[in-house]
């Protein structure tokens, strides 16, 4: 084994509140890593697994500090050195990768001067050789026009490329040890197998220690040797990456494990019961016992230690629980369950919402537009074009697409926030192409939303009870107790007990806030349900439960649901039929189970080929670049330019044709679609090895 | 960037208009007018009459206005009526002491309440920062007057280093005049460092806990290097429309610092004017005043675009 890297031991941290009390973040870990060894650290929202990392670096946030332990660098205590010695450490040999490049670069200096100030202060190059290497550096995480590139400011750059500029500026000075805080989350699907396939290479080039911390199993198992889990501030399983996924020995790695949706899966992951508590909240016992299944009297009194389950291995494989045999013997892992033959649904034939040939932009036509025009600029292509697309009664569509694919406009379109430049909407024999302001109160009563972010579209000033009765009382023409009784039965709908009704936003958990959402679209008793992305700000084990009750609500109410999202893994869960976009353009569309087998759309490829299923040593194939396009192409194809399958100047020029594959299932390309069959291979039982 | 300065040029024309109509309309408003005032109490009906039938006062105030407004386009003021002289000449006179006033003012409270604000974000909370910071609300509570009249008490009265009243005769050079400044510069700066210093000391500290500089402080370079080149500049940005709006709020605060040390500029000769009924004069200090104030604003929006490079690229 390679040399001891890095020696964490028992270490607690934690901040005292303003009553006084001291607050664990960090509760008595103890870990440790190798020389160019990659641990990935996961974790649920709150599990500490940031704040672990930047202790790491002899970091603590504002407030925090060290209540015991040591952190021991290279045989160095951090937390002993003075702020000059720390100084000479962080970026020299440790150095972070933080989650948000965009947050994390300054905003008023040049990309490039941020990565050379590295340069400068730690390895002490200047002028030409400083210009030099970080031209190198540059080129080294396979940045584009690398001496252009340099000079701009970070907004100017994609989050993909913020993003490799900031990994660029952990490995300026070739660093020990690099610690990686969710360095992908938020990016696009291919960008992240980009950046994933990135830092193995890197790695391998640099040969230095990673701490990939991330709440993205998937993630992590593309790029981890060991992997450890967090839960409240503890570890609770630490071991090979083959071992904790084959054969995993916590109550919690098993849950978490199981309530990932899987791309090669048809069927919702199971749900955890419960939520972590929060920093302070648990006081005696192992903290996971109140969602454990196994738990009995011992959990819920002694908290238990980490330990190696097999004192002999080579590597150790440690777990924090006291009934971990039990946990093994049982067979409880693995099933998900078949949310398609559970809630079998028939599908009405009945159109519900008929969107036809629309076509939307957000160019105003003001004065900007007019000297634009005086200008000889020529207006820019639409946001989204030629979308056509008919809702029926009782299905779940899903719009894919990543970032700028225009999910979101098309859904402000449909809600009326945003009224089409040209093309039809039809809700019955309504006029849709209107703002919500000039619809009738029976249309805006039969569409509601719920949004990504409940913190965001929630009042925090109102009680669960005020959220809920608005729409009550707009649209319904009950007394009081009716409308308390009603939100009281809405709360049990999306299960939440009565009590929540008096509580405010802020004391809900996010899963639990989303569910207050839900509710509140469906006080209105609406037919279509437009959610936007509405479990990606959720941790996953809470993500399969909102996943279930919209699907629940489904089966009852005979609601549809226009269902935005990233993740294909959940698209293939819940929706009935789906539709990928490309750039606000149509690509292919068609039955759920159609889209996840060959002949694909190039783009339907592409993405799909870059999925991370949660499977140790798994790489994506990355078949077209990572680029992200400012505005589509005036004509032609929209994947025109990162297609992989491109034919030639046809696709620059002309519309691709709606090719047939089989009734309902379309694909527009240039390419033959037998020719795209054979070419093909079915991605999702090969990516699964 | 030009189609930002086309509209906001557009925009600051139809300021001006709304100004003019503004304040044409509210001397009307006052009690009285030139001719009751030049008269004062040997005012009779018919002294009042043939008065206003020479000055043009018995026109309809519409008309009045029309004919003003017409003229005041093409850069004409007209006269003072209590003076004879032309407006614009009497404004440009007083203008340049105010200027000078304000830039005095200006240029030592500017680099003053950045120093200090930039010190009191760092040592938040400590005793550099409560020291700071309790001195300057103080600076903000009191009133311009109350700090003007402690000023003088203190220098001009018990110690008797600056004059208390500005006297200038029409042979003052301007070396003589310099020592007048002092005192009506130094009220202007306490309250102007007061409200500069809390504004940067306010965007300071939310920089300072931005992820960018805590992203600058893990990269291992100097402290020194962190709070100037990745803090100050974001700090900075959002305190120049502050400090914009100060140097605007002058041209309305000046008529009570000019007043209390009889300061000869621009507030000076407003107040002598409205208390003359001298609606030309009024009318034209009035509209420099908005003219400044457009003018100051539309450069430090300007400025910031250029210095904030999202901006820059937002507005194109």
């Amino acid at each position: 084994m390679s040399q001891k890297l890095l020696q964490v031991d028992r270490l607690t941290t934690g901040y005292r509140t303003q009553t006084g009390h001291m607050v664990e973040v960090i509760r008595n870990v103890s870990l440790e890593m190798h020389e160019g060894e990659t641990l990935g650290l996961v974790g649920e929202s709150g599990s500490g697994k940031t704040t672990f990392g930047m202790a790491l670096m002899g970091y603590l946030r504002p407030g925090g500090q060290v209540m015991a332990g040591t952190v021991r660098f290279d045989g160095v205590e951090i937390f002993g050195l003075g702020p000059n010695e720390l100084r000479k450490l962080r970026g020299k040999r440790m150095a972070v990768v933080p989650q948000s490049a965009s947050l994390s670069l300054t905003p008023t200096m040049r990309v490039g001067d941020q990565i050379a100030e590295v340069l400068t202060v730690h390895v002490g190059l200047s002028g030409s050789e400083l210009s030099e290497r970080l031209l190198e550096l540059l080129t080294q995480v396979h940045l584009p026009q690398v001496a252009e590139l340099a000079r701009r400011y970070p907004h100017e750059l994609s989050g993909g490329q913020l993003q490799r500029v900031a990994i660029a500026m952990g490995l300026a000075a070739a660093p020990e040890l690099l610690v990686l805080d969710e360095p992908t989350t938020g990016l696009d699907v291919t960008t992240q197998a980009h950046i994933l396939d990135l830092l193995r290479e890197l790695q391998e080039h640099f040969g230095m220690a990673m701490l990939y911390i991330s709440h993205d199993i998937g993630a992590i198992a593309r790029v981890s040797d060991r992997l450890a889990v967090m839960y409240t501030g503890q570890i609770v399983e630490d071991g090979p990456i083959e071992e904790v996924f084959g054969r995993p020995v916590h109550p919690y790695t098993r849950g978490l494990l199981s309530s990932v949706p899987r791309v090669s899966y048809a069927g919702l992951p199971r749900a955890m019961d419960g939520r972590p508590p929060a920093p302070g909240e648990h006081e005696v016992g192992c903290s996971f016992a109140p969602r454990c299944t196994f738990a009995d009297e011992t959990c819920t009194t002694i908290d238990p230690t980490l330990e190696p389950i097999d004192p002999d291995a080579k590597i150790a494989h440690l777990v924090h629980c006291h009934h971990w045999q039990r946990v093994v013997a049982s067979e409880d892992f693995g099933e998900m369950q078949d949310l398609k033959a559970r809630t079998k649904k028939a599908v009405e034939l009945e159109p519900l919402i008929e969107l036809t040939e629309v076509d939307i932009t957000y160019a105003k036509r003001g004065l900007g537009a007019f000297l634009r025009r005086l200008r000889g600029v020529p207006e820019p292509p639409m946001t989204v074009s030629d979308f056509t697309l008919t809702i029926h009664r009782g299905e779940t569509v899903a719009l894919v697409g990543e970032s700028g694919s225009g999910k979101s406009t098309i859904v402000r379109t449909i809600a009326g926030l945003l009224p089409p430049r040209a093309g039809r909407i039809r809700y019955g024999d309504q006029d849709l192409t209107t703002k919500v302001e000039r619809r009738p109160i029976e249309i805006r009563r039969k569409i509601q939303m719920v949004f990504q972010h409940p913190e965001a579209s929630l009042n925090p000033r109102h009680t669960t009870k005020q959220i809920i009765d608005a729409p009550l009382r707009l649209f319904f023409k009950t007394d009081r107790e009716q409308r308390l009784e009603r939100s009281a039965s809405l709360l049990e709908e999306v299960r939440l007990s009565p009590r929540y009704l008096e509580w405010y936003p802020g004391q809900l958990s996010g899963g639990e806030k989303q569910r207050v959402a839900i509710a509140r679209a469906f006080a209105a008793e609406p037919e279509l349900v437009l959610c936007d992305e509405v479990t990606s700000a959720l941790d996953v084990s809470v993500q399969a439960a909102v996943l279930d009750l919209l699907a629940g609500l489904q089966a009852d109410r005979g609601v549809s649901y226009l269902f935005i999202s990233h993740d294909l893994a959940i698209v293939r869960a819940i929706a009935d039929r789906v539709v990928v976009l490309y750039q606000g353009r149509m690509c292919e569309v068609g039955p759920v189970e159609r889209i996840y087998a060959p002949p694909f759309h190039p783009y339907t490829e592409t993405l799909l080929a870059a999925v991370a299923e949660p499977v140790p040593g798994a790489r994506a194939r990355l078949l077209a670049k990572d680029v992200q396009e400012a505005e589509p192409p005036a004509r032609g194809c929209c994947f025109q330019r990162r297609c992989p399958r491109r034919v030639g100047s046809i696709c620059d020029e002309e519309t691709p044709p709606w090719r047939v594959a089989v009734e309902g299932h379309l694909i527009s390309c240039h390419i033959p679609l037998d020719e795209l069959r054979e070419s093909q291979v079915d991605l999702i039982s090969t990516s699964s090895i | 960037m030009l189609a930002l300065i086309v509209r906001r040029l557009l925009l600051s024309v139809v300021t001006l208009t709304i100004v003019a109509v503004v304040v044409f309309a509210t001397t009307e408003l006052l009690p009285g007018d030139w001719a009751t005032a030049y008269f004062g109490r040997e005012a009779t009906p018919q002294r009042l009459e043939r008065l206003r039938a020479e000055l043009g006062l018995d026109r309809p105030a519409t008309e009045r206005f029309a004919s003003w407004f017409g003229r005041a386009l093409r850069g004409d003021l007209g006269s003072s009526l209590a003076r004879k002289e032309p407006v614009l000449g009497l404004i440009a006179s007083r203008l340049e002491k105010t200027f000078l006033l304000g830039g005095v003012a200006g240029l030592v409270s500017i680099p003053l309440a950045l120093a200090l604000g930039i010190i009191a974000g760092l040592t938040r909370g400590r005793r550099a920062d409560v020291a700071i910071s309790t001195i300057s609300l103080i600076g903000m509570s009191l009133p311009e007057f109350v700090v003007g009249t402690v000023l003088i008490f203190v220098l001009s009265i018990t110690l008797q280093i600056f004059p208390a009243l500005t006297v200038v005769r029409a042979d003052t050079s301007f070396v003589d005049f310099l020592p007048n400044i002092v005192l009506p510069a130094a009220t202007l700066t306490i309250v102007w460092v007061a409200y500069i210093l809390r504004m940067v000391r306010t965007t300071m500290i939310d920089v300072l806990a931005s992820e960018y500089v805590e992203m600058a402080t893990l990269k291992g370079i100097p402290r020194a290097r962190v709070v100037l080149r990745h803090a100050l500049p974001n700090a900075l940005l959002p305190t120049i429309n502050a400090i914009a709006l100060m140097l605007a709020a002058l041209l309305g605060g000046v008529v009570v610092i000019e007043t209390v040390f009889n300061y000869p500029g621009v507030g000076l000769l407003l107040v002598t004017a409205i208390r003359n009924r001298d609606v030309p004069l009024i009318q034209g200090i009035a509209i420099t005043i908005a003219v400044m104030y457009v003018t100051i604003n539309l450069v430090a929006d300007l400025l910031t675009t250029s210095l904030d490079p999202r901006l820059r690229s937002l507005r194109g």
